[in-house]
């Protein structure tokens, strides 16, 4: 039932375990069909990346991620949906980000997965600061028109 | 009222958070960008192009045409790149 579920949110420091995450939805149910992951990890563009550095605001990164799940929730037929995001230095290769959906059939969890992160991209007070491999200190990544564009698709009328 | 700063809006103004009392007459968050630029160097470099600077209330997001008129704490930030 649309709404009955409530999203798992967590904004943390330490990593994630990608495989417990679906493990603690999916333990003890017969009734989840499908289960649809999405994991952004830290790239090292190209070996001039040594570390990126996320800010977040405390407090307001959990309400908007919460706002956002709540709405994926209340859209589409889920099962169950966790959404996680580290803070602080990550390393290349270290996750970042976690969504999972998981739903009766498999395109409300596509979906959903996809509509949050879309709108997490845009709307979580989230930054990003670059560390460089020859150890200067890289600039603030910009925040990309595709990412704002990629959001607006999903609005209703 | 708190003012709350992150990212390149904390590094340029120089410090994580005020508390300010606001003058007669701020009534938006448009003018309360207005006045935060007039008060020093480090605030007209982090407020040059007010239009890209984003906006929280109470841990919402809001437009800049929104009345601040019961805001505990204002947040400003350049456009989030989380994800």
């Amino acid at each position: 039932m649309p709404g009955a579920v409530v999203p798992t949110v967590r904004i943390q420091a330490e990593d994630f375990d990608v495989a417990a995450e679906i493990a603690k939805m999916t333990q003890g149910r017969a009734d989840i069909g499908a289960v649809v992951t999405f994991s952004g990890l830290c790239r090292d563009e190209g070996g001039r990346l040594a570390a990126l550095e996320l800010e977040h605001y405390p407090g307001m990164a959990e309400a908007e991620i919460g706002r956002i799940a709540a709405e994926a929730v209340h859209r589409w037929p889920l099962q169950g949906l966790t959404a996680i995001h580290r803070h602080g230095r990550v390393a290349p290769g270290e996750n970042i980000v976690l969504v999972v959906a998981a739903s009766t059939h498999r395109q409300a969890a596509f979906e959903a997965a996809n509509f949050l992160m879309d709108y997490l991209k845009s709307r979580a007070p989230f930054w990003k600061k670059e560390h460089h491999t020859d150890g200067s200190q890289g600039g603030w990544v910009d925040a990309k028109e595709a990412d704002d564009e990629a959001a607006s698709r999903w609005k209703r009328n | 009222m708190r003012l709350i700063y992150f990212a390149w809006v904390r590094e340029r103004i120089g410090k994580p958070q005020e508390d300010v009392e606001l003058p007669a007459g701020i009534e938006t968050v448009a003018d309360l960008l207005r006045w935060l630029k007039s008060r020093g160097e480090e605030y007209e470099h982090a407020l040059q192009y007010p239009d890209v600077i984003r906006v929280a209330i109470n841990q919402e997001h809001v437009e800049h045409r929104e009345k601040i008129a019961g805001a505990r704490e204002i947040a400003l930030f350049p456009p989030m790149t989380g994800g």
